[in-house]
């Protein structure tokens, strides 16, 4: 094989397996010196596997070939990764927050004068660093007094300063302002000067192509193509990126939406979303788009009570109903499975039984007195039904796998006797079995008269399985997908107008209704 | 088989905890033979009680994932109210008992109102007003304690009931009462569910700030009971009654199992542990062990406990 005069990384055929998900098969991927290249793909499409085994964080855990400065070499662990020369800045920081700028810099080498640390040194030096790739920081600041994009560029510059080959940005525009993300592709610009390779990881497709060479696709664990970005367009990318036949998977039987069971009018939180309104009927399945940050999860929270909205009308059955708590939104029979369902989901530490029953209670005690004969049935019986795979329901619950988890999660709100269901992101992490019952199970309860609002990252998901998509965008609701349009369209189309709408750009030659801003 | 391994996991932690309880208790019988005596059982039982009211209690806040140091102050606390209202303001026994318990109720409160609503560590909290209360006591009474209180409730602790020092009785109640509410009640399921995942307890509709308080109440309620109890029992109110004995409730609830990182913990557990910690300092004293050394043997089995434990769950 033809090794390139300025490749710095070369990765082939790599393959990286989880218990029952194949995050990567046979993926190559190439950098060469003193260039940007992006890594592009829909959520669950490997880019982040494909970093983190490069970076070393499942250790040797991988299948297929590295080579860094073309020689070949085993990635051991983040140790190593590091000392091979590559570093990776991601969104949160991880730089000490009460130390000084410089100080972060020389942190395990501060240089001395006799036994006393040269302050003086440290701070110039540091000072040298910032200047020179145009960084207005004072080195002697102390870290947690930065904003968040001084904090970024301060771990970049140290980055550059620890002679990093290889540096690799994961969505390093998330937190920026428009300015501050202009500095910061200057800084990329040094860089690149300096020889670095820098990997570029990010949903803003305009950013690739104001800052990138290169842009290498990535679907379904699977490599697609790379392209030099001055001879590409948005379309081709988004259309590489989504470009996929739409399985049977997502095949599920859709009932004719009924009367309207809640409205939500002009929710409005400041700096989160912003005049909110959407409807949802009964049997429907309502998918609501958005990138991560575009105020849908949030929205959907502040309408199950779990955070205050400043104003806003939400109506049940035509009512106007006061949502104040997760409690008072759980008692009108709504049921939320969170996003991340280890941190907001479920007790780890304790068993199914309890999990399950945690929201029942109410419902199953005389006062403060459990039926415990009562707790037990309801916990066989929605393991039974639902098929959670486990010896026992007395099982605790960090045992069990991620779909078994998360079928946990949608018995809490069965047994609750919810009728109006929120997924969010249900099937992150969960395999592609545990995530076909887990669309089953919509389908069911659909059938049964229920009404679910299903929140999904995941194009093909929320197309496939929605009745309606409404899409999000900087807290904002950028338009409305029919269930016409679902039946009718090519997915593949639609997938590209979700995209391109969720990513704030309206693409006017289209023209059509209700494609503009709902 | 998987099934019952997990089913008897706790089950056996009791059970070896049991094991090391009887190897001391044979071990003490036959070198010092008064041990198994009526008088020294009574005794041991009758001093047990006083620090394993806290040592319920604590273990409560200790499975929401709390920690509470203000209950050896409200022992003091308690204790110095009832020579207050029952020798310089000579109220009757009962309405000065159920004034004490009010006060220490909202002492209990307090701390929750802080921890929930407050947001302040639980640590920092309690050990304000671990402060202010045992300044409070000091303050009220000079510092000096408070003697010749009413007969009819200094008898209290003199009395046996079915042979077994009455003190232990009313300790056993509180076990039973325990014991119930974290097995058989939806307060109970709700501590556990919230020292596992706040979040997820209240995502699932269960009130956070009104367990929370209740928790740190009723640790505070066992420390009054504890604080009254010791008080009839040498009759006299003092103003450091009590110091140290958050620890040595927090100890009985490790030793017992429970995790200081919450969602563990047992009654049945802590009272062994309880049990455990005054057979060794009974045990001390018979032998004429310095007793400096039945702190370092309390402390390592601590860690002991508590390194088997974690190493076990790693598994």
């Amino acid at each position: 094989m033809e090794q390139k005069e300025n490749q710095i990384v070369r990765m082939k055929g790599i393959t990286k397996k989880f218990p029952g998900v194949t995050a990567l098969s046979n993926v190559d991927f190439e950098l060469e010196k003193g260039t940007v290249h992006a890594l592009i793909g829909e959520n669950g499409a490997g880019k982040s596997t494909l970093i983190k085994t490069l970076m070393g964080v499942y250790g040797d855990q991988y299948e297929g070939q590295i080579f860094i400065d073309g020689e070949e070499v085993k990635i051991t662990g983040p140790i190593q990764a590091r000392e091979l020369g590559m570093l990776a800045i991601y969104q949160d920081i991880t730089l000490a927050g009460h130390l000084t700028v410089g100080e972060n810099f020389f942190l395990g080498s501060l240089q001395k004068k006799g036994v006393l640390i040269d302050w003086n040194r440290v701070y110039r030096e540091t000072g040298e660093i910032l200047e020179d790739l145009g960084i207005q920081v004072n080195p002697r600041s102390i870290l947690n007094d930065l904003t968040v994009a001084q904090q970024e560029m301060v771990s970049i510059a140290k980055a550059v300063k620890e002679q990093a080959k290889v540096v690799i940005f994961d969505e390093p525009t998330a937190l920026l302002t428009d300015e501050d993300t202009k500095i910061l592709f200057s800084i990329i610009g040094k860089m690149k000067e300096k020889g670095i390779g820098i990997i570029y990881i990010s949903h803003r497709m305009e950013e690739l192509f104001e800052v990138c060479d290169k842009a290498t696709v990535l679907k379904d664990g699977e490599y697609v193509g790379t392209k030099q970005i001055s001879e590409t367009t948005e379309e081709e990318l988004v259309s590489l990126m989504v470009g996929r036949e739409v399985t049977d998977m997502y095949q599920i039987e859709h009932v004719k939406p009924g009367e309207e069971v809640l409205r939500v009018e002009g929710i409005t939180k400041k700096g989160v979303c912003e005049n909110i309104s959407f409807k949802l009927h009964k049997g429907e399945i309502l998918g609501l788009f958005g990138l991560v940050g575009s105020g849908r999860t949030e929205t959907i929270r502040t309408l199950f009570g779990a955070e205050r909205f400043d104003s806003g009308t939400v109506y049940m059955e035509g009512e106007k109903v006061e949502i104040k708590s997760p409690r008072d939104a759980i008692a009108r029979g709504i049921g939320f499975l969170p996003e991340n369902r280890r941190e907001q989901g479920l007790c780890l530490a304790l068993d199914i039984t309890t999990n399950i029953n945690l929201a029942t209670y109410d419902a199953i005690s005389k006062g403060i007195h459990i039926n415990i004969r009562k707790e037990k049935e309801i916990a066989e019986q929605y393991k039974d039904k639902i098929k959670i795979k486990t010896p026992s329901i007395q099982q605790k619950i960090r045992n069990l796998s991620g779909g078994n988890q998360q079928k946990v999660v949608i018995s809490k709100w069965l047994c609750r006797n919810s009728k109006i269901f929120i997924f969010d992101e249900p099937t992150v992490g969960i395999d592609v079995l545990a995530k076909r019952e887990i669309y089953r199970l919509l389908e069911e309860l659909v059938k049964q008269g229920n009404s679910i609002i299903l929140i999904s990252s995941y194009l093909p998901e929320v197309l496939g399985l929605a009745d309606r998509l409404i899409i999000f965008h900087e807290g904002k609701t950028m338009g409305e997908i029919s269930s016409e349009e679902l039946r009718k369209c090519e997915h593949n189309d639609l997938e590209t107008r979700a995209i391109l709408a969720a990513s704030g750009i309206k693409n006017d030659s289209k023209g059509e209704e209700g494609y503009g801003i709902g | 088989m998987a099934l019952d391994k997990f089913k008897d996991k706790k089950f056996f932690s009791h059970l070896s905890l049991l094991l090391i309880l009887v190897v001391i208790c044979v071990v003490l019988t036959i070198v010092r033979p008064t041990f198994l005596s009526y008088k020294n059982i009574f005794n041991l039982l009758r001093s047990m009680s006083i620090t394993g009211f806290i040592a319920i209690g604590m273990t409560f806040v200790i499975i929401t994932g709390g920690i509470d140091l203000s209950v050896g102050s409200v022992v003091g606390f308690s204790s110095v109210m009832c020579g207050i209202l029952m020798k310089e303001m000579g109220w009757a026994v009962l309405p000065a008992l159920l004034a004490n318990l009010f006060l220490c109720l909202l002492v209990g409160l307090l701390n929750g109102v802080l921890i929930h609503f407050g947001k302040l560590p639980e640590f920092i909290a309690t050990l304000g007003t671990m402060q202010m209360l045992r300044g409070l006591a000091m303050l009220v009474t000079n510092g000096r304690l408070i003697s010749g209180l009413p007969a009819s409730f200094t008898d209290f602790a003199q009395m046996k009931i079915l042979g077994l020092p009455s003190l232990c009785v009313v300790w056993l109640l509180v076990i039973l009462l325990a014991a119930y509410l974290l097995k058989y009640s939806t307060y109970g399921r709700n501590i556990y569910a919230i020292g596992s995942n706040k979040e997820a307890s209240r995502l699932s509709g269960i009130k956070l700030g009104t367990t929370i308080c209740t928790t740190y109440m009723f640790n505070a309620l066992c420390a009054c009971i504890a604080g009254i109890l010791l008080t009839a029992r040498v009759t006299s109110a003092q103003p450091s009654a009590g110091e140290g004995y958050e620890m040595q409730a927090i100890a009985a609830a490790v030793i017992g199992g429970a995790s200081l990182s919450g969602a563990e913990g047992s009654v049945v557990g802590t009272v062994i542990g309880a049990v455990i910690m005054a057979v060794l300092t009974n045990g001390g004293n018979l032998l004429g062990i310095n007793s400096f050394i039945i702190d370092i043997v309390i402390g390592g089995l601590i860690v002991i406990a508590v390194l088997i434990e974690k190493n076990k769950v790693k598994r």
